[in-house]
């Protein structure tokens, strides 16, 4: 146990599309649930945006670190920017890439309890 | 908008006062609710008090958890919310999911369900602000008002459920590869970054407006008002439908808009010649405006 504060953690199903591969989206989703982390997860982000639903913005307020797992981090941002929920300018939210990154990845970066250390670092 | 349909919100409830679920029965429950359109919150004993379920206006919510004694408090965003609480001990995943749509059914709440029938697919353009340079002509381009123009001048999607769906043609029109389909399959289309040779590559496309032979309102514009003076002559829908149909077939051709996207599109469902000099004039105006 560390004393950094626990990152909320959300998941986009993509439920309406093929894009994200879908043993990454289950392996994910799996990850999330052997774990005893609470967790949000949506069955379609882009659906949510079209809403402009009030929990995209719910989701990301306060000051804990968020991490999205969804797609291309630069569409993730934009569909919050549209929901009326724009990201913080600070590095707050992450955003990870189901459609390229291997799920134990994506797993590992949403369940850490921080930034990973550096390993080229001393 | 067609559908405002908001997602239902189903908490899965492992915090204080209740039982965990084995992991395969929260996974089978998590992942059919979530394919079936449903938002899923799983709340554990390590959430937060502060992250304890909140409504949010207009959107029902229907709690499950295998309750040691009383369900846990649901606080009320916004007062007299539709909310349903559930014991679901002793149920499989199949029989959790078939509760919840029992629940579903009694707070009369809809759902957009993937794949079900006359389901509304998210498909819609996303703006990446920090590329676009406001120029308009996503606005001009766009026969069915997706885009429109927010208080402070600036280029916005503002009728999502407008768009076609799987056509990305405006996305092809932007000069600053600015306009992301997320769901659309390859990049930067789809929202991967931006590389140099995408931005050149756009530099040198076909320019939209010429494809017509000028601005394309002006263009449909011209076409339409023959095609309106041919019409009354003639009385002749089917006439003004080809019109437009010439139009589509020609962007179709040139790569902007997949074919089979045009053969789906309901040509009734195009504008008609009079709104198409409508939003021409006010294009106009928005553009001295702008
Ligand atoms: S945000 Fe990305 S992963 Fe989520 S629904 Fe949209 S396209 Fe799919
Ligand atoms: S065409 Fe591109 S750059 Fe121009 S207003 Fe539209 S999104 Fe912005």
């Amino acid at each position: 146990m560390n004393d950094t504060p626990a990152a909320k953690i959300l998941y986009c199903r993509c439920a309406f599309a093929q894009v994200v591969p879908a043993t990454t989206k289950d392996e994910v989703l799996a990850g999330l649930c052997a774990a005893e982390t609470p967790f949000e997860s949506f069955a379609d982000l882009c659906e949510m945006s079209a809403r402009r639903d009030p929990r995209l913005a719910e989701a990301i307020a306060g000051e804990v670190p968020v991490r999205i797992a969804a797609c291309y981090p630069r569409a993730v941002k934009w569909l919050f920017h549209q929901a009326g929920a724009p990201f913080p300018d600070d590095d707050r939210v992450e955003v990870l890439n189901m459609r390229d990154t291997p799920a134990a990845e994506v797993v590992a970066s949403l369940l850490g309890s921080g930034k990973e250390p550096n390993p080229s670092e001393p | 908008m067609k559908n405002e349909i908001h997602p239902v919100q189903v908490v899965l409830y492992e915090g204080l006062g209740a039982e965990p679920w084995e992991r395969e029965c929260r996974i089978g429950v998590a992942g059919t609710l979530l394919d079936q359109g449903y938002s899923v919150l799983r709340i554990t004993a390590r959430t937060d008090s502060a992250a304890a379920p909140r409504t949010a206006e207009g959107i029902p919510f229907v709690v499950l958890g295998r309750f040691e004694g009383a369900p846990p408090e649901i606080i009320d965003g916004a007062g007299g919310r539709s909310v349903a609480t559930r014991d679901v001990a002793g149920l499989d995943a199949p029989g959790i999911v078939a509760l919840v749509a029992e629940a579903r059914a009694e707070l009369g709440a809809g759902l957009n369900e993937p794949g079900g029938q006359g389901a509304w697919k998210p498909w819609f353009p996303v703006i990446d602000y920090d590329r676009c340079t406001n120029c308009l002509q996503c606005l001009s381009f766009c026969l069915f008002d997706v885009y429109g123009i927010d208080e402070e001048k600036r280029i916005e999607v503002r009728n999502n459920d407008n768009c076609k769906t799987n056509c990305p043609a405006c996305s092809r029109v932007c000069p600053e590869v600015a306009i992301m389909f997320p769901k659309y399959s390859a990049g930067p289309i789809n929202g991967e970054a931006v590389r140099q040779e995408d931005v050149a590559r756009e530099s040198m496309k076909i320019d939209i407006s010429s494809l017509l032979g000028g601005d394309i309102y002006s263009s449909l514009r011209n076409r339409s008002e023959k095609a309106k003076s041919r019409f009354s002559k003639e009385r002749s829908p089917d006439k003004a439908l080809n019109e437009r149909k010439r139009c589509l077939t020609q962007l179709q051709k040139s790569g902007l808009i997949p074919a089979e996207v045009l053969a789906e599109l309901d040509l009734a469902s195009l504008p008609s010649p009079e709104e198409i000099q409508r939003k021409a004039k006010e294009l106009a105006a928005m553009r001295a405006e702008a």
